[in-house]
């Protein structure tokens, strides 16, 4: 059997359903959500390689170059908000963020 | 300027800012403690250069530059010198602020700046990676803004949601975007109108239905449209005064852009097909926005729903698909802006060291303490709630004039509906400011040049209600030279 488009698509919707769905699940530890968001900036890169590939045309692979960058930076910066929570509460558990309600 | 130079002078704002907040970091980097308001007087400067080069490079005619992922045209000078303009004041009534609470650091003011660019960059996107790649860096200024003050608990949590939820919008924003490549096999929104206009009749839509569904949830995300809004009133909460300014006031112009060129420069000739999302989104905005408000006893976190109501007219204004319609939401959020921008900046007023005038009874008997803060106030509050004739009430006239000429009655009458519920809550703060008495008696702190433009800015509600013409004027020209 060849590999064709439809596969790469849908190994990527089920990446990215995977991450969406980790997100609104785990109800335990933060760093696991950003593992969430990096897994589903990459079912998204994924698919712009696959659809590249398919249409013969380099500008998907150039996105996916500009978002690996983001992703990095993205990372850099929701570790960073991350200390700052875990020093000022001394938990990263996401069930305690609920200070703010109404 | 021939050749290859030629086309960076419709960039040179966003290439001078940049260049300009270089040249600030290093500057901050240099200043004592004692001096920091350095960096607010450097950055003050820096606006206004900007401000001078986008008025210099105006474009006559709609340019479109870098191979098609930019452009300059009559929407993006009008939405970019508004920014530039309400940063500037943010950052002036953020200044006593940061002074008293000892949060004078700098980085508010860098940050504001990196935000600032990328707003520049998506209000001028051509293509769909420009736009990413201007409210990525836009969102992650915010991300760091509301996280800047590191000993408080409650600004970390709302910064953690703000940004889980921020990077699930930028990855279904992705993702949609990746499927519209996938269809079209372009980026950029001039061929992705000529690509759609080419399609056979019969050809398969499904993908590009599902890319735009996905891409919509990414904007109502950013703009904090119902049911993607969970985040908004607790970012405002969270966040301290002068961060919940910046936020609440700059990006909805940039939303306003985003939203503006993907789903009409782009994905214009879909419009059947994406209004109806569009309007779900707006009808439960209106709604929630306005009924959860009312429930609020914190006036930062009610300003929040009442920001997720306006949402909700801008995106009808949206809906109609109508060049009224765009002008009337232009008018809106050039207005909404300037409202946001004075009601916090009167809570910016109202607090002082170590204490965040957060609460809606902080603002009881404000007339007998200061009779000229508390009118500011009342403009703001009639100014929002649309009472005639503060500028809100024309901003809604607008919206609703051109849903009927859209012909969407029922709409119009539930708009009506939504703003009487929602002058309730407007008008309860009036009610406290001038038939309450005042819990606490405190003078305010802030420089005489923060009253002034304070004041200034509330007077313009006003102004801009009796004089609307030419603003509308100018909204509908605008539009018409681009759509």
């Amino acid at each position: 059997m060849m590999i064709g488009l439809q596969h790469y698509l849908t190994l990527s919707a089920v990446l990215f359903a995977l991450s969406i769905a980790g997100i609104f699940i785990n109800r335990r530890n933060l760093i696991l959500l950003l593992m969430c968001i990096e897994l589903m900036l990459l079912a998204v890169n994924f698919n712009f390689i696959a659809f590249s590939r398919y249409l013969g045309d380099e500008t998907g692979q150039v996105f996916v170059f500009f978002i690996l960058t983001v992703a990095a930076a993205e990372a850099a910066i929701g570790l960073a908000i991350l200390v700052v929570l875990f020093r000022n509460r001394r938990s990263i558990n996401v069930a305690e963020l609920d200070s703010m309600k109404g | 300027m021939a050749g290859i130079f030629g086309q960076f002078t419709p960039a040179a704002p966003e290439i001078l800012l940049l260049t300009l907040l270089c040249v600030v970091l290093v500057v901050d980097l240099f200043v004592e403690d004692e001096k920091r308001t350095v960096t607010f007087w450097a950055s003050l400067a820096s606006l206004a250069i900007v401000a001078w080069s986008l008025l210099a490079t105006a474009p006559d005619t709609r340019t479109i530059i870098f191979d098609g992922s930019y452009v300059s045209d009559a929407l993006s000078q009008v939405l970019k010198l508004m920014a530039v303009g309400v940063v500037a004041v943010g950052f002036l009534y953020a200044r006593d602020y940061l002074r008293q609470n000892e949060l004078m650091k700098g980085e508010y003011y860098l940050l504001g700046l990196f935000g600032l660019i990328g707003m520049m960059v998506m209000i001028s996107a051509n293509s769909l990676l420009t736009m990413y790649l201007g409210l990525e860096t836009l969102s992650l200024s915010l991300y760091a803004l509301v996280a800047f003050d590191r000993d408080s608990a409650t600004s970390a949590e709302s910064a953690m949601k703000y940004f889980v939820l921020g990077a699930i919008a930028s990855g279904c924003l992705l993702y949609g975007i990746s499927w519209i490549y996938g269809s079209l096999g372009t980026l950029q929104f001039d061929q992705i109108t000529a690509a759609l206009n080419a399609r056979p009749a019969n050809a398969n839509d499904l993908p590009l239905w599902f890319g735009m569904a996905f891409m919509i949830v990414g904007i109502a995300f950013k703009f904090g449209a119902v049911p993607f809004h969970m985040w908004l009133p607790d970012v405002y909460q969270g966040a301290r005064s002068p961060v919940t300014l910046y936020i609440a006031s700059a990006p909805k112009l940039a939303a306003l852009a985003l939203t503006l060129r993907i789903l009409v420069d782009g994905l214009g000739s879909l419009h059947e097909v994406w209004q109806g999302m569009i309007m779900v989104l707006a009808v439960l905005s209106l709604l929630v926005g306005n009924i959860v408000a009312i429930a609020q006893s914190n006036i930062k976190r009610m300003l929040g729903y009442s920001a997720i109501a306006h949402v909700g007219f801008i995106l009808i204004a949206v809906f109609t698909g109508s060049g009224e319609g765009f002008a009337a939401a232009l008018f809106y959020t050039l207005t909404y802006v300037v409202m946001a921008a004075a009601a916090f900046g009167m809570i910016i007023l109202l607090s002082r060291q170590g204490f965040e005038a957060e609460a809606l009874s902080d603002f009881k008997g404000l007339n007998a303490r200061s009779p000229w803060f508390a009118l500011i106030m009342m403009f703001c509050m009639f100014g929002m709630a649309g009472v005639p004739p503060w500028v809100g009430f024309f901003a809604k006239l607008n919206v609703i004039a051109a849903v009927l000429e859209a012909g969407f009655p029922a709409l119009a009458v539930l708009m009506v509906l939504a703003s009487v519920v929602g002058a309730y809550y407007y008008l309860r703060v009036v009610w406290y400011m001038y038939f309450d008495k005042a819990e606490d008696r405190s003078v305010f702190q802030a420089d005489v040049d923060t009253r002034v433009v304070l004041s200034l800015n509330g007077v313009a509600i006003l102004a801009l209600g009796i004089v609307p013409g030419w603003l509308m004027a100018l909204c509908v020209q605008v539009i018409a030279a681009v759509y």
